[in-house]
């Protein structure tokens, strides 16, 4: 059985009274237990937003808004309160974009860990403070920080150290499905490298499903298992990372690619892509990514393609679905 | 500079120069007080030794002489005490005078204050907490109701209902009267029941400042990624309210003690005068009433230190508070 | 992987939408912008009650003679009457009416509560900015003179002041009471401009040549505005409060009408205790309900500049 199942996920946002903006549209997905997924896309294209939704992290204006998700084969769409709560222990876990300000300022990182394992607490566990520090400071080790960083305050570490505190405390709920929401954006180059090389060998330690968002292609094909790509809230391809960088499939994969560039090469060619996502408070109609893409058709432009079987994964590509099945019957 | 050292530095430099505004005041005015003062005097029928001439002389401003040397005799009276012969009360001196209402008054305010601060402080966490609910309405619009009621009047009404109509509370004074104050236990509870009145009232009007202050930092805290990162985490509910939420939303409070303190001292100005308290608002009152000017130097030299100190010891408090503070 | 960044992206010429240029035009546009400020105060419930109670007490001072039964001021009546059919809220210890009084006595109220705000926010703005975008020596002094006056306990100075000043009228109180609220609005308006100076777009306007004054006024201030105007509904609150209170303690004219001297002579005059608490609760009530208003219209304000306080 699938960890975690989301079938046409909605959220919308209500900044102001009448307007709404669909941040993420009729998204489904399946993850099993123990993969690592990246979920890329660009700025506003619902990555994060998908990423509150499925650990029910959303808060007003945002709300979802119809679509199941379940998660361990239970619906948590619906749930609220406290048998929320109690799900996050051993459930569900999200680490935020801003380990800036994920920790509270005016309290020790050993009464951050304290609080997590009191509030989950089982009967009969040993609370007292020695036991909690203990607990405390294996789950910093598995970060590489030190013991001594329990007595510090959020102030008195760097960004990198603050992140990797949130990522061991995120780890202190012993969850089945971590959320990694952009953990390197606000962190310089070398930091990136060795946060995500942390979080690599935690997960193939511990073998919790994650999901790791970001905006850097980059990083993402070379963290991940598999990756799937946003735009304008909906998933566009779904492949194995390997797969992707060798060949993309869906032209915004390939256009996202083609911003990159070798450093060593004679001649660097910089691309960008012509245009702007289209305005998510408008209903679409059609492929979102008609108005950018350069192998657009009429059919592009009056219905929205769906996800289909292409290459080892999945894009909604009306083109590239075609060819992908001409190639198919020439073969058979 | 260390935020301590930074503290005390501007502690002493405000405490200067408050000292030498009350010097500046009377002199900058129109007219001649000293004049005034030393006629009133006169007419009372107590003699006026040259010492307590000179004394007011320094006080209010000695005609035809420095500057300088005046002040710094204002400076050496300041230190010794030296006030100079209140009219108003011709058989003591304005220290003497001073120093029987400042316990009253520091006691009214002191308890006031720190009560509108609890609750007002509470209820600002419960209407941040509950936002957009009716429980939240509820306290502010109660709140700002509150706080619009000038002082005087709430006192006023108070006095009406609860003394006059439904003797609950005595009508006025600090205490019976034909008593005379002593510490025995008796005497405190007469004392109590005697100050219920005017610190209910004072606690009132002076709530509304700490519960919009609170609601609106409390809100603003509310959307703070620790807090989310908090809520992510599965604690309880009680834990992200205090220990994330509010003891967060607490500290914009603290840093502006300072100016509801002025709120609440202008307000026991009010409530001491409706209810005859003995302290130094009901001084100030009666020294406005009789143009006592030397008293009122005096009083308004007093209430200003009072609340520097007061400012004074919340600002060192704030370390425990803030460890971002404690470098 | 390597990540090399870009510049923005080449636009289809489809993509460049004309944008519109706003003409500096100086009349027309300031009352365009009241009028939007109006009207999104109007849509928060709280302002809009506030801007009713006030629309309320500015008819009933500029129409008091029209709905006053009497002159406030002639003693011809009953001194001490209740409440009765000629004299709708009774009669003070001076055989005066109490209605009319309570209708002439809003033009007092009205006028010191914005006159002082007025005044005060205009130091108040003045000194914030100057100090806000300056740092240097008079930053420092006119900071420090801002923080000993928000030191400075507001009514006690108000009362030594008004008893030295010898002349009463409703301008020494005006003057009285502006002296003492400036610091506030100084002190917020001063950190908001220190916040703006060091944005990009001040920045640019002062590289580009825009003289002090242009930059201070064009640029600045039109981005405080809220601020500003919550300053004034702050103060003005403030100055019905300490108005209402200097004339209570007696420090206000006795021979002008206003909420606040009625309550001094009920109180000369033991109102409570001869039965008359109309003579108390009326001017106190109405004293509440104009210093309300100005808190209802400064909670529009509020949401107007923090979008997390709006209301749903």
């Amino acid at each position: 059985m699938a960890l975690l199942e989301a079938k046409a996920v909605n959220v919308v946002y209500e900044p102001n009274r009448g307007q709404k903006i669909w941040s993420v549209r009729d998204v489904d997905l399946r993850l099993e237990q123990g993969e690592f997924v990246g979920l890329v896309g660009e700025s506003g294209c619902g990555k994060s937003t998908l990423g509150f939704a499925l650990t029910r992290m959303l808060r007003p204006p945002a709300h979802l808004e119809g679509g199941i998700i379940s998660f361990d084969g239970q619906d948590i769409s619906a749930l609220e309160g406290e048998p929320l709560r109690q799900q996050r222990r051993n459930g569900f876990a999200i680490v935020l974009q801003s380990g800036m300000n994920a920790l509270n300022p005016v309290r020790d990182i050993a009464h951050h860990f304290a609080d997590i394992f009191r509030a989950h607490a089982r009967d009969g566990e040993d609370l007292t403070s020695g036991v909690l520090g203990t607990r405390g400071a294996a789950l910093l080790q598995s970060v590489q920080l030190d013991p001594d960083v329990l007595g510090r305050f959020p102030h008195e570490l760097s960004g990198g150290m603050r992140q990797r505190v949130s990522i061991a405390l995120a780890l202190a709920l012993q969850p089945r499905l971590i959320v990694f929401d952009e953990p390197t954006t606000a962190l310089d180059v070398i930091v990136q490298g060795a946060v995500i090389k942390t979080i690599k060998d935690l997960q193939a330690k511990n073998s919790f499903t994650a999901i790791l968002i970001s905006h850097d292609l980059g990083v993402v094909l070379d963290a991940t298992d598999r990756v799937m790509v946003m735009y304008a809230g909906r998933i566009v391809e779904d492949q194995p990372s390997a797969e992707l960088l060798r060949g993309p499939h869906h032209p915004y994969t390939e256009a996202l690619l083609g911003c990159y560039a070798d450093p060593r090469a004679d001649e660097i060619h910089l691309g960008g892509i012509a245009g702007s996502p289209p305005d998510l408070s408008l209903p679409q109609t059609g492929c979102s990514f008609a108005a950018r893409c350069p192998l657009v058709e009429d059919v592009c432009r009056s219905i929205d393609p769906e996800l289909t079987a292409l290459g080892s994964g999945t894009a909604a590509c009306h083109v590239r679905a075609r060819e992908f099945n001409a190639q198919m019957k020439v073969r058979s | 500079m260390t935020y301590l050292t930074r503290k005390v530095v501007l502690f002493v430099i405000t405490l200067w120069a408050a000292i030498t505004l009350n010097f500046a005041l009377p002199r900058l005015m129109p007219g001649s007080p000293v004049d005034a003062a030393l006629a009133k005097l006169g007419s009372s029928g107590i003699p006026v030794t040259n010492a307590e001439r000179h004394a007011i002389e320094v006080q209010l401003g000695v005609p035809n002489t420095g500057l300088l040397s005046q002040y710094g005799s204002y400076l050496k009276n300041i230190a010794t005490l030296n006030f100079g012969t209140s009219y108003s009360f011709p058989s003591e001196t304005v220290a003497q005078t001073i120093g029987k209402a400042l316990p009253w008054t520091l006691v009214l305010v002191g308890v006031s204050t720190i009560f509108a601060f609890v609750i007002g402080t509470l209820l600002g966490v419960y209407a941040g907490w509950r936002r957009g609910r009716s429980a939240d309405s509820v306290v502010t619009l109660g709140s700002t109701l509150f706080a619009a009621f000038p002082p005087f009047w709430l006192g006023l009404l108070m006095l009406y209902v609860l003394a006059f109509k439904w003797n609950l509370f005595p009508l006025k004074g600090g205490y019976a009267p034909g008593v005379t104050p002593n510490l025995s236990p008796a005497f405190f509870l007469d004392a109590m029941s005697h100050s219920v009145l005017p610190g209910v009232t004072l606690v009132i009007t002076a709530l509304s400042g700490w519960v919009f202050g609170m609601r609106n930092n409390m809100i603003n805290t509310l959307g703070e990624d620790y807090v989310t990162f908090a809520e992510a985490n599965g604690l309880r509910t009680r834990t992200v309210a205090l220990m994330y939420a509010a003891r967060n939303a607490l500290l914009p409070n603290v840093t502006a003690f300072g100016l509801s303190l002025g709120a609440i001292i202008g307000g026991s100005v009010l409530v001491e005068g409706v209810f005859s308290y003995p302290g130094l608002g009901n001084l100030l009152y009666v020294a406005v009433t009789n143009h006592d000017f030397p008293l009122m130097q005096a009083l308004f030299l007093v209430i200003t230190l009072s609340m520097l100190v007061a400012i004074f010891v919340v600002d060192l408090l704030y370390v425990r508070l803030d460890p971002r503070i404690r470098q | 992987m390597t990540i090399a960044t870009t510049g923005p992206p080449p636009l289809n010429p489809g993509d460049l939408a004309p944008t519109k240029v706003a003409k500096a035009s100086s009349l027309p546009v300031s009352l365009l912008f009241v009028g939007r400020a109006l009207r999104t105060l109007w849509s928060n419930r709280k302002a809009r009650i506030g801007l009713v109670i006030l629309a309320v007490v500015i008819l009933i001072a500029v129409f008091a003679p029209v709905l006053a039964p009497y002159s406030p001021t002639s003693t011809n009546f009953q001194p001490y009457q209740s409440p009765d059919a000629t004299n709708w809220f009774g009669t003070t210890g001076n055989g005066q009416d109490v209605f009319s009084q309570m209708l002439y006595g809003a033009r007092i109220s009205l006028f010191v509560g914005l006159a002082a705000g007025t005044l005060a926010t205009l130091v108040a703005v003045t000194i914030g900015l100057v100090t806000g975008y300056r740092p240097g020596v008079i930053d420092e002094v006119l900071s420090f003179v801002t923080n000993l006056a928000l030191v400075i306990p507001g009514l006690p100075l108000m009362i030594i002041l008004a008893a030295y000043l010898s002349s009463r009228s409703v301008w020494t109180i005006v003057l009285v009471v502006s002296f003492t609220s400036w610091a506030t609005g100084a002190r917020v308006i001063r950190s908001q401009a220190s916040t703006l100076r060091d944005r990009e777009f001040i920045t640019s306007a002062v590289f580009s040549g825009e003289r002090l004054f242009r930059v201070v006024f064009r640029e600045i201030l039109p981005n405080m505005t809220s601020l500003v105007a919550a300053s004034f509904f702050s103060a003005a609150t403030a100055a019905v409060m300490a108005e209402a209170s200097l004339e209570f303690l007696g420090l206000g004219n006795p021979n002008t009408v206003s909420w606040g001297t009625i309550l001094y002579f009920a109180q000369q005059q033991n109102a409570l205790l001869t039965g008359q608490w109309v003579l108390v609760f009326a001017p106190g009530l109405a004293i509440a309900l104009l210093a309300v208003s100005f808190t209802l219209i400064n909670f529009g304000v509020d949401a107007l500049s923090n979008p997390r306080l709006r209301e749903k």
